[in-house]
């Protein structure tokens, strides 16, 4: 049985799930049209949750304040997703349904999410798709000239829609225009290049955040009745992932340093399919999108230390691992079951490539099976794509692929309504921790960022703003002068460091210890190591970094530095996280909790729980601490039950 | 993997476009990088120079970049007097380091154009493409008003033609290489994107009216059908949109009138 041990309400509606969100959004306070204008939302990132909160909530006549690290809204990492969005919308007559989105998502999530926030996403997945076309948004379409869809991730049905390989850039492209309309017509006010760095709260209520103007170096306060935080994933506290090279988890640490609790920190994703590393000056990581695995066969040779190329190892020594130990799922496994067994194939000897960190992801028998033009037409950018970087030809040989950080679902906690435990500050899309439990399900990300900003925020900001008494404050009261100091003697601080370590070799060092002690496999004994080592680098990056430049004009060194100190930070919750949960459960696998055959091993006994962290010693960097709270997890509609994909 | 020149690493020689603001005077500072390996790509080769900057003590070269997978449209330099590079198709944070030789001599500048003031070194400012978005790119499109996904079919090839124009990422190639520095191919890629879709349709007249007058607004120049544009794109769009976005715009002045 497991104890909550704060006042941590998930403000979860009860009776029949298929109502719930219905009957909530008809018990949320609204307000009156004619005082919308006077209430002031701002709005810290522009990806798909950003942007499409940004324009629904000005759109209903609200002043909106958005902010981007960018130079641009559309160059937000949503940008960058290949693969596609889910939806319930059931097109292709295969049975699919809100019920099956559902129970593939909590069942996905290895039963670490909530039923309510998960089942109120299948609902409006459908909406979305909807919206999106609206918009024109030009997904795929087949020749009667309906929408065409396909199945991803290894789901059971075909759900999932597209643009091309470009999904995230037309569904981000469709946001961005919607919110570049309320910017046009002076609804909403941009921001680009601005960094949040601290957020104000005034009677315990967020009433603003402090930026800085990247470009000229200004330190400036915004003041609003509502904060949302839409500033993405911590995938780069590893420095090597496929995150875009600016995503950091700034926005939402300096939230937590000011009262928000941070859940689940530890559950991160590792996607199976990416680009192995090629050299020690890599920069990032470059995802092969998973929709490859529906055709190509993932394989090793059986005997370790093969060094024959690919051609010349013969068909009877070649160990197709996936298809041999999941016979019913086979290369269609979930991201974390194909990642792990990725990981045991290279430890055991039988990786392939220059670095032994690969394993063949062959279409040779796809071509074979459907023509060259078949594969070329399903595939063909990525093909091209793998050849620009590697230099190899994927109709020739066989791809070399090797898990690689990818997503966290782990992220600031919040309630049904997105709001975190700071009231009157949300958080919306990857930066919160809420729908995708301990494994998000691919196409599931998209689903959310846009289920938040469209459909859930706009009414959940509307119940604060209506709500609670909201005495007007402006930035020149006392507390955005105390957090501006903060900011300043933080940024001072950091150029005088005079080190002579460059922040990405810091940065590269944490992700090292990272990956090996809280990646793809945690024990505890390694994990105990890690504190001490995060810690250690923790203390040295404060001595010994090297920022060069000055605070008033465009200093990438500086703001590297700012966002690596706090994933220095970070690093260290998620790994006592990692070492608080003592099982096996999604992204998260501890070598102690697997069955005989390798499997993770779930206690929901124990763990059923999300862990929300709260910072003690928010002070310096040298005493930080935090402490655990736990909100139960109830399943009252899939019954746990240990997934198997055999 | 293959090294063009049968080694797996080159020395090479930048010259590297230095400005310390948008105010101040640029200039061109030479250096000198020793081993670099030809797996990387261009934007690694600039982090390997800015590391060694770093270590002499020196600012490191600015640079915009993000995702380097050639879709967020943050990086864009001229090299060697192309944008983006000698590659087709290709941004430069795609452009890898087998495509040099050893001994190599590589000039590198920012995207120069008057909408697109310098920032800082390779840096500016392409704010302009967003203003003009923010008039006219858009489907009035209100959140929850829309009907079923499939409640308009559109024809496959339609919707496949609006994708190619949709696909431009907004890096400003096309105003950098164009001597006149216009941004019509820009422009007619989102005017053909959102046009050519039913969805697009009852706002075709307005939209590409006020995207042209706000595009010349920010002070880009005439097309004038030299197509050095197309060339430089790196998601190969095609200047098909520009004779498209001229007939829009005659079609909707002459039914405003
Ligand atoms: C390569 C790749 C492919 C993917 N493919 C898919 C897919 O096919 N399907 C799917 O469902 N998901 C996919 N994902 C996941 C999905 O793309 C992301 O989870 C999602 O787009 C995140 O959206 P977001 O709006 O939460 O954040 P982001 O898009 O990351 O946006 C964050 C925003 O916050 C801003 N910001 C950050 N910090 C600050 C700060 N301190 N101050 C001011 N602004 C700040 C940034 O400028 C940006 O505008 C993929 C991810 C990757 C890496
Ligand atoms: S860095 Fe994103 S397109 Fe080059």
């Amino acid at each position: 049985m497991i104890v909550a041990n704060t006042a941590l309400d998930s403000k979860c509606p009860s009776g029949p799930m298929e109502g719930r969100w219905d009957k909530h959004r008809f018990d949320l306070k609204l307000v009156n049209p004619a005082n919308k204008r006077k209430f002031k939302v701002l709005v810290v990132g522009t990806g798909l949750a950003g942007a499409s909160a940004a324009a629904s909530l000005a759109e209903l006549g609200y002043q909106v304040d958005v902010f981007c690290i960018h130079d641009s809204p559309r160059r937000a990492h949503s940008i960058a997703a290949q693969g596609g969005i889910n939806a319930a919308k059931n097109y292709p007559n295969d049975g699919d349904s809100i019920q099956r989105l559902f129970y593939d998502t909590v069942k996905g999530g290895d039963f670490r999410a909530r039923e309510s926030n998960v089942y109120r996403l299948a609902q409006v997945s459908n909406t979305i798709i909807d919206q999106c076309v609206a918009q024109g948004v030009p997904f795929a379409r087949e020749y009667g000239g309906l929408l065409d869809n396909r199945s991803f991730g290894g789901a059971q049905v075909s759900r999932t829609f597209y643009a091309r390989g470009q999904t995230g850039q037309q569904l981000l492209l469709g946001a961005y225009q919607a919110m570049m309309r309320q910017v046009g017509s002076g609804k909403a006010k941009l921001y680009p290049r601005r960094e949040m760095l601290d957020v104000v709260v005034v009677d315990g209520v967020a009433r603003g955040v402090v930026v800085r103007n990247l470009v000229t170096g200004e330190i400036e306060r915004h003041a609003g009745d509502a904060v949302l935080l839409c500033t993405g994933g911590y995938g780069n506290v590893y420095f090597l992932s496929t995150n875009a090279k600016k995503c950091n988890v700034t926005a939402a640490w300096r939230a937590h340093k000011r009262g928000a609790f941070f859940a689940n920190p530890c559950f991160t994703q590792i996607h199976p399919t990416c680009i192995p590393v090629s050299g020690d000056y890599q920069s990032k990581l470059t995802l092969m999108s998973e929709s490859l695995r529906n055709d190509g066969r993932v394989w090793v040779p059986k005997k370790g230390g093969d060094t024959r190329p690919a051609s010349e190892i013969p068909e009877d020594e070649r160990d197709y691992y996936l298809e041999r130990r999941y016979p019913s799922f086979g290369n269609l496994v979930p991201r974390d079951v194909a990642s792990r067994a990725a990981k045991a194939q290279a430890d055991g000897g039988h990786g392939v490539g220059p670095t032994g960190m690969a394993v063949y992801l062959d279409f040779r028998d796809a071509i074979e099976r459907d023509g060259e033009d078949v594969i070329r037409a399903k595939y063909g950018n990525l093909f091209q794509m793998y050849e620009k970087i590697t230099a190899d030809d994927p109709y020739k040989v066989p791809m070399r692929i090797y898990p690689a950080v990818h997503y966290t679902m782990g992220g600031l906690w919040v309630d049904y309504n997105l709001e975190s435990t700071v009231p009157g500050l949300f958080v919306l899309g990857e930066a919160n921790f809420s729908d995708h439990g301990a494994n998000r399900l691919g196409a599931s990300a998209l689903m959310q960022g846009l289920a938040d900003g469209y459909f859930v925020v706009p009414y959940t900001v509307g119940a604060h703003l209506a709500g609670r008494a909201l005495p007007a404050v402006d930035t020149s009261h006392p507390a955005f002068a105390e957090v501006e100091g903060e900011v300043r003697s933080r940024i001072d601080r950091l150029l005088s460091i005079g080190g002579s370590s460059s922040v990405d070799s810091l940065h590269r060092q944490l992700g090292a210890i990272m990956w090996d002690h809280c990646g793809m496999a945690r024990n505890a004994e390694g994990l105990k190591r890690a504190v001490d080592e995060v810690r250690a680098l923790r203390a040295r990056f404060w001595e010994d970094a090297n920022v060069v430049g000055g605070a008033a004009d465009l200093n990438d060194e500086l703001e590297k530095a700012g966002r690596v100190a706090d994933f220095m930070e970070l690093a260290e919750v998620m790994i006592l996280d990692a070492l608080d949960r003592e099982e096996s459960c999604g992204g998260h696998f501890r070598e102690e909790h697997q069955t005989e055959e390798n499997e993770a091993r779930r206690d929901d006994e124990n763990y059923s729980y999300v862990a929300a962290w709260s910072c003690e010693g928010a002070g310096d960097p040298a005493d930080l601490s935090w402490k655990l709270n736990k909100e139960p997890l109830t399943f009252e509609v899939v019954k746990p039950s240990t997934r198997s994909y055999k | 993997m293959i090294a063009t020149n049968g080694k797996d690493t080159i020395g090479l020689t930048l010259n590297v476009w230095r400005q310390a603001g948008p105010d101040a005077e640029g200039a061109f500072e030479t250096y000198h990088l020793n081993s670099v390996s030809t797996h990387m790509s261009f934007l690694e080769m600039l982090d390997v120079l800015n590391e060694q900057l770093l270590a002499e003590g020196r600012e490191p070269v600015a640079f915009d970049h993000d995702c380097r997978e050639g879709i967020c449209g943050s990086c864009g330099v001229v090299l060697n007097g192309q944008a983006h590079g000698p590659d087709r198709d290709t941004t430069v944070c795609q452009l890898h380091m087998r495509r040099f030789h050893d001994g190599d001599t590589i000039t590198i500048e920012p995207f120069r154009a008057e909408a697109f003031p310098v920032v800082k070194d390779l840096v500016v400012d392409r704010s302009a493409f967003d203003r003009i978005i923010g008039v006219g790119g858009f489907v009035s499109a209100r959140t929850g008003a829309a009907p079923d996904a499939n409640a308009i079919p559109v024809p496959k090839e339609e919707a496949d033609l609006a994708m190619d124009a949709a696909s431009c990422i907004g890096c400003g190639a096309c105003v950098a290489s164009c001597p006149n520095a216009a941004a019509m191919l820009f422009v007619s890629a989102k005017v053909s994107h959102l046009g050519r879709l039913p969805q697009g349709a009852p706002e075709r007249d307005e939209r590409v009216v006020a995207m042209v007058q706000a595009m010349d607004g920010e002070g880009f120049g005439n097309c004038t059908n030299v197509g050095e544009c197309e060339a430089a794109c790196p998601k190969g769009i095609s200047v098909g949109n520009i004779a498209r976005l001229n007939r829009d715009f005659v079609r909707a002045t002459i039914r405003r009138r």
